[in-house]
């Protein structure tokens, strides 16, 4: 009951609403969100059509290493995350586990970054950005990298967002400033994190296998 | 009950309003109370539309001569540009969502504040940041892509600082956004007991269907301009023909926002008017849940039409034809709602008083509006008179002449709860038929010389045309006082108004029953709701007798 009072705020007269309303909050934030992805995947959508054969050799020259490393270090995250959620909701002695499992959660978003990092270099390296000196021939596949670009650019600023609000949870239930049970803020934190990991599930196939599969 | 106690004065509440409740800057740029933020807003927005409005006023000078006699093409195409941008993305977007919608739909449903107070502060600083981002464009050299941002010429050709232009929309969508998620999260999780879905009032309807638009809409909007800014800035070549890219996407990406936006701008607009109509006809409005159901129906459909902004563009016959089916079908819930205001007025007591005269307005002009977006989903119509003066007069009529005509309908009916004043009715009458009477000499001319041809976005034109343009630009100066007169009056109303009752128009709906201005939580306690909304017909509210509260309100002018 204390802990209720804690992590009461304004507006809210009852706890238990409070909790919902921000959950139902964060799942309409979400369907905006697979809106302003559903607008990129489909830009892909109808550039591939256009360009088949481009799209299919410019997936080739990704690295399909950095990528499937990746897939896993964010899959592994967002089952820590969803460990920290779920012994939050389950009793006020699980506290470090939920304490850990966010650490975990933090350092694989932060190690997907690097990953990330070393790709792009390696890109660049490669000449695969759009423009003057572009590696591939074919006009389809500057194409395919901007959008490669630009939807790897928009995930890391999601991930980016995410690992922020991981580690401010991390540090307010460090102080215990607020309890760890029953903490809404990690149930709508965690969704958000799963929402960027369902984004790159939808992303690795579009950028990585083109080409790759025949 | 005396009378006394109906007429407002009761012994002086335990807790100052919230206008009261802390005076320093403070106290209002940090604050959580929707009340404030709705302030914040309201000042933000004005400044706004007198910035977008200064800038149409030169392009109606330049247009008064047909050969340029004032400003450069250049100069031109920025002045217009920037008040598209301005008046779009930063009035009318946010004008009565953001205003009214803030301050009501919380005391509308009898709640304390809106389910994410500092979500909604942020919202506010968001769009600041925003209007930062698009008055530095204009400082900085200006931008003369029109409101719309049209690639190729503004990822490729423009010179000009697109970039922060369209940084500035992309900010200000995600205040939308964040204002959207708090209002249908406020609409689903805060009413009070007793307001079932079925008792809202319709303003609120009006606003949650908009805030479903503004979830749904703004992410694509988003991304089309992080389109641009990537072409522009960094060479993706997302647009560019040349390198594989598709020209004609960005129209689809931007019209699947921008024509759903156009609802954003109105319904909110309907909400106010399907307020005032039953107050002032003393009737219940007719056909509620039609009411409701025209307008998620009009949410729904506007996401659907996107396509008739493209009927010259290139795209197939096919799609040309589905888009202008649903074009007209979105007539039928908008016409709805025009049928049922009329049968709200047909055999009410109604009085003419200056919210009502707004609204009134509102109904013709939107209905000219509306009649006249019938010939554009015409396909062979639309082929005549593409960007041409009829499409302009078109969408002024609805987005000015509708939504604008509403906000002042809102402002003016709201007004002594929002301040607690009373503004010079005789004042506020006259300016309501100024603003119909100027709106109607500045744009009705547009409809016949874009049928004749004269096309929009240029400044020099041949001499027939000049006829209608400068009865234009005449009608113009008259609607330009129109809007300064309500600017005069209410200021002077703050400081000299008469003390406003807490119920003045004897409306119903819970935000007339507290006091006026409201005290920070909205309520002294917890509103209960046992009627249907618009219920006029009550005890003490019978048909042809005012209830005690009008009678005083119309005495204290």
């Amino acid at each position: 009951m204390s802990d209720e009072s804690a992590l009461l705020r304004e507006p809210w007269i009852d706890f238990g609403r409070q909790r919902e309303a921000g959950k139902f909050g964060i799942w309409v934030f979400l369907a905006s969100e697979t809106l302003f992805f559903g607008a990129l995947l489909l830009t892909y959508t109808a550039c591939r059509i256009e360009h088949p054969d481009a799209f299919a050799a410019a997936g080739r020259e990704t690295n399909v290493w950095y990528g499937t490393i990746n897939t896993a270090v964010l899959l592994t995250s967002s089952l820590t995350m969803a460990v920290a959620a779920q012994a939050a909701e389950e009793a006020a002695r699980l506290r470090r586990l939920v304490l850990a499992c966010l650490i975990i959660t933090a350092m694989l978003g932060l190690a997907f970054i690097v990953i990330k990092g070393f790709e792009y270099k390696e890109d660049i390296d490669k000449h695969l950005v759009p423009g003057a000196g572009f590696a591939l021939p074919q006009p389809g596949a500057q194409l395919f990298y901007g959008f490669y670009w630009l939807v790897t650019g928009v995930h890391a600023i999601h991930l980016s967002i995410g690992i922020g609000l991981v580690s401010r949870l991390i540090w307010v239930l460090y102080r215990r400033e607020l309890p760890a049970k029953d903490n809404p803020e990690i149930e709508v934190t965690a969704l958000y994190w799963h929402l960027v990991d369902i984004v790159w599930i939808f992303l690795y196939p579009l950028i990585y296998l083109p080409g790759r599969a025949s | 009950m005396t009378d006394a106690l109906l007429a407002g004065e009761l012994p002086l509440p335990q807790r100052p309003d919230y206008l009261r409740h802390g005076s320093t800057i403070r106290s209002w740029l940090a604050t959580t109370d929707h009340k404030r933020i709705a302030i914040l807003y309201a000042v933000t927005i004005t400044i706004f539309f007198f910035m977008g409005g200064a800038a149409i006023t030169a392009v109606r000078l330049e247009l008064f001569q047909p050969n340029g006699w004032l400003l450069t093409s250049d100069t031109y195409n920025k002045l217009f540009s920037f008040h598209g941008i301005i008046m779009v993305w930063f009035f009318l977007v946010p004008s009565i969502p953001n205003t009214f919608g803030n301050f009501l739909l919380p005391l509308m449903i009898g709640a304390p504040d809106v389910a994410f107070p500092r979500l909604n502060l942020f919202s506010w600083y968001l769009t600041i940041a925003a209007g930062a981002f698009t008055v530095y464009a204009l400082v900085a050299g200006g931008v003369d892509t029109g409101w719309t941002f049209y690639t190729p010429y503004s990822s490729m050709f423009s010179n000009t600082h697109v970039f922060a232009a369209a940084a500035g929309v992309f900010v200000v969508g995600f205040a939308s956004i964040a204002t959207g998620v708090n209002f249908i999260a406020t609409t689903h999780m805060l009413r009070a007991p007793g307001m079932t879905w079925f008792r809202l009032p319709l303003f609120v309807w009006a606003i949650y269907a908009t805030s479903l638009i503004m979830v749904l809409a703004t992410p694509v909007l988003a991304i089309s301009l992080l389109l641009v800014i990537a072409e522009r800035v960094f060479g993706l070549p997302i647009f560019d023909p040349a390198r594989g890219g598709d020209p004609i996407l960005f129209q689809h990406l931007f019209w699947f926002y921008s024509h759903p936006a156009v609802y954003i701008m109105v319904l909110p607009a309907m909400g106010v008017v399907s307020e005032i109509i039953p107050c002032f006809a003393r009737r219940r409005i007719f056909g509620y849940d039609f009411m409701v159901y025209a307008m998620l129906a009009i949410a729904g459909i506007g996401f659907f039409v996107w396509g008739h902004h493209m009927f010259v563009s290139g795209q197939s016959p096919l799609a040309s034809l589905v888009f202008s089916f649903l074009s007209f079908i979105i007539a039928v819930p908008s016409a709805i709602k025009v049928f049922n205001w009329t049968a709200s007025l047909y055999r009410g007591q109604i009085s003419f008083d200056s919210p009502m005269l707004y609204a009134l307005g509102f109904v013709g002009l939107f209905t000219t509006g509306g009649l006249s977006g019938l010939f554009l989903a015409s396909i062979p119509v639309d082929i005549h008179v593409t960007d041409t003066y009829f499409v302009v007069a078109h969408f002024h009529y609805i987005m000015v002449g509708g939504s604008v005509s509403a906000f002042f309908a809102g402002l003016h009916f709201w007004w002594p709860k929002v301040t607690g004043r009373l503004y010079p009715e005789s004042w506020a009458k006259f300016a309501a038929i100024l603003m119909y009477a100027g709106f109607n000499m500045t744009f009705l001319p547009q409809f016949f010389a874009g049928y004749l041809g004269m096309p929009r976005r240029y400044h020099t034109y041949p001499a027939e045309f000049q006829i209608y343009n400068v009865m234009s630009s005449a009608g113009a100066a008259v609607l330009a006082l129109a809007y300064l007169l309500p600017l005069g009056y209410l200021t002077w109303s703050l400081f000299y108004g008469g003390k406003a009752a807490r119920n003045p128009w004897g409306a119903t709906g819970l935000e007339w029953t507290t006091s006026s201005p409201p005290p920070p939580k909205n309520f002294d306690r917890q509103p209960r709701v046992d009627r249907a909304p618009y219920d006029y017909h009550a005890e003490g509210m019978s048909a042809g007798t005012d209830p005690p509260e009008m009678q005083n309100a119309r005495e204290t002018r």
